[in-house]
């Protein structure tokens, strides 16, 4: 049996907005079935790491492989949750049109089939979302919408998961389910996740990336308070929000 | 009733044209209006009718100073309405800044365009019922042209339902997915421009905006999802407007402005309704 392909591969990679240098020197392999975390301080560059590896950025030097192809042609067996933010909260969509977006890739012209709805209405239910598929995504809660976030990247059925800083609006109960959901997926498919919460990160992910213009990456029982420190340029405050960590003790993060 | 009598005397066909065309065009209003409010490009619809003027103007100036009949004042507002969507267009996909800058320009240079070949077009041209529109003078022949449009916009905009609602909601997501959504931002905007021709026969330029975003605004306070607003502002704008010539008949006014104001005044009552409900119930019922 030959070696599997990895997931992504990244060389020597380097990107500028009209100039300005947003990472350096990226190099990055991610294995089948691997978790990343990927953490680090605002405007350091994850989200344009995640929209590199979807093709939707183009590297001004070096080279991405996403499951073995170019990123832009790759981009279909890739699912994506964007950061939670730029939607119109009073557009008037459905949930389950929302999720329908997944499968827009299998669509000609007129109505989706009874394939694509079954398929929706399967993410929503693994999302614990099936009976709020008629309401409206205005009107749902933030963690609601997250999960219709997650549920549609699902009914697109990649082999890779994207998701943007996905616990940015959801409380502590969602979170813990949302990390069980992701365990689960986990089992079937390459998950990259972006957060601030370092203390879940630990728990769950195999390896974690920390992104501020230059990646590197760590197994997570790697992780110590002084790595932690190091990423967020010694701003620990920005990471406080890790519920199971001691009072006043933040630097231990729930680390074994 | 005064106006069901008018509509059957068979002295007074134009009546009838006039209101038949209103009931089938509104399907276009219902539908595009409900993209133009949801993807918030009211004012792109605007700039659109105002360049409207210049092809307009054009028409008449080929016809009656160049004697080039088959290009008239309808010709000419069809192909002047696309090609000011297509600039537009093309201005919001590839330069990113400075799209008002562009639209707003285009808005007045379209109607300055227009005004100056109506005035070298020999005889007499009256501009306000372009500007202010006469449903009250469409033809049997025109009628025809207007269900042809009609049957394009509502056609297109119902077979690629789909696509277009994920390029309004979420365009770098339907990009993703293998979208062209610069070919399918296009097309919505080349739809919206037969549908602004259209309502420029109805209400006039000036009053396009108004006509194709008030029933959408209406219907969007009810409506639960995007095909149940286009349903629902399909059928206000058909009441809007035969009330509104049910009205200006009864009443000997001009027909554009008084649909507007029938549309207004349903708008300002559902607004006025959803606070009272809301502040009795606590709830917020749909959205818009
Ligand atoms: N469209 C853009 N044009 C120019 N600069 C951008 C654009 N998007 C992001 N940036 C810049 O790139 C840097 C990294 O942004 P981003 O990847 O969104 O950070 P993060 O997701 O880590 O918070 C920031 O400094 C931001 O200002
Ligand atoms: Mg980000």
């Amino acid at each position: 049996m030959t070696a599997p392909v990895p997931v992504v591969t990244i060389r020597g990679l380097d990107f500028a907005y009209n100039g300005s240098p947003i990472l350096r020197n990226v190099n990055l392999e991610i294995a089948a079935r691997d978790s990343l975390c990927i953490v680090g301080p605002n405007g350091g560059g994850k989200t344009t790491l995640l929209k590199l590896i979807l093709g939707l950025l183009q590297p001004t030097r070096g080279e991405i492989r996403v499951l073995g192809e170019r990123p832009e042609k790759a981009s279909l067996r890739v699912g994506y949750v964007p950061q939670y933010a730029h939607y119109d909260p009073l557009f008037p969509v459905t949930v389950l049109d929302v999720v329908l977006m997944g499968r827009l890739d299998r669509l000609a012209i007129g109505p989706y089939t009874r394939q694509d709805r079954e398929a929706a209405r399967a993410a929503l239910a693994e999302m614990g979302l099936a009976d709020l598929e008629r309401r409206l995504f205005a009107e749902i809660s933030g963690g609601q919408r997250q999960r219709t976030l997650i549920a549609r990247a699902l009914a697109a059925s990649g082999e890779l998961l994207l998701l943007d800083e996905p616990t940015a609006n959801i409380d502590a109960a969602a979170e813990e389910h949302l990390f069980e959901v992701l365990k689960k997926l986990n089992q079937r498919l390459t998950v990259m996740l972006v957060t601030h919460d370092v203390g879940f990160a630990s728990k769950f992910f195999k390896s974690i990336a920390c992104v501020n213009r230059e990646v590197v990456i760590h197994p997570t029982s790697e992780l110590t308070g002084e790595l932690i420190r190091n990423m967020y340029g010694g701003d620990i405050r920005m990471i406080r929000h890790d519920h199971r960590c001691a009072e006043g003790g933040h630097c231990s993060h729930g680390l074994p | 009733m005064d106006f069901l009598n008018a509509l059957a005397d068979p002295a007074i066909p134009f009546l009838r044209y006039a209101l038949l065309t209103g009931i089938v065009a509104s399907l276009a209003f219902g539908i595009i209006g409900t993209y133009v409010v949801a993807r918030r490009i009211t004012y792109i619809a605007g700039a659109i009718s105002h360049c409207v003027l210049a092809g307009i103007g054009a028409g008449l100036y080929c016809q009656k100073a160049l004697g080039i009949d088959w290009f008239g004042p309808l010709t000419g507002a069809i192909v002047t309405a696309l090609i000011a969507a297509l600039i537009i267009g093309l201005v919001s996909l590839h330069a990113n800044q400075r799209e008002d800058t562009v639209i707003g320009a285009l808005w007045s240079i379209g109607m300055a365009t227009g005004l100056l070949f109506i005035a070298k077009t020999p005889g007499y041209v009256e501009p306000m019922s372009y500007l202010f529109g006469n449903i009250l003078l469409i033809s049997q022949a025109d009628l025809w042209l207007v269900l042809a449009l009609d049957t394009v916009v509502a056609g297109t905009a119902l077979l690629f339902y789909h696509q277009l609602l994920a390029v309004c909601f979420d365009e770098e997501y339907a990009r993703l997915r293998g979208i062209r959504t610069d070919l399918f931002y296009l097309l919505l905007l080349c739809l919206t421009a037969l549908t602004v021709v259209l309502l420029v026969r109805v209400v006039g330029i000036v009053m396009v905006i108004a006509l194709l975003t008030l029933p959408a605004a209406v219907a969007g306070s009810f409506a639960r999802g995007l095909w149940q607003m286009m349903v629902l502002a399909t059928l206000c704008s058909m009441l809007f407007i035969s009330s509104g010539l049910a009205v200006s008949y009864s009443y000997d006014l001009p027909s554009g402005p008084t649909i507007i104001v029938v549309a207004g005044l349903a708008y300002l009552l559902v607004l006025a309704g959803k606070r009272l409900l809301h502040r009795r119930t606590g709830q917020p019922k749909g959205i818009a």
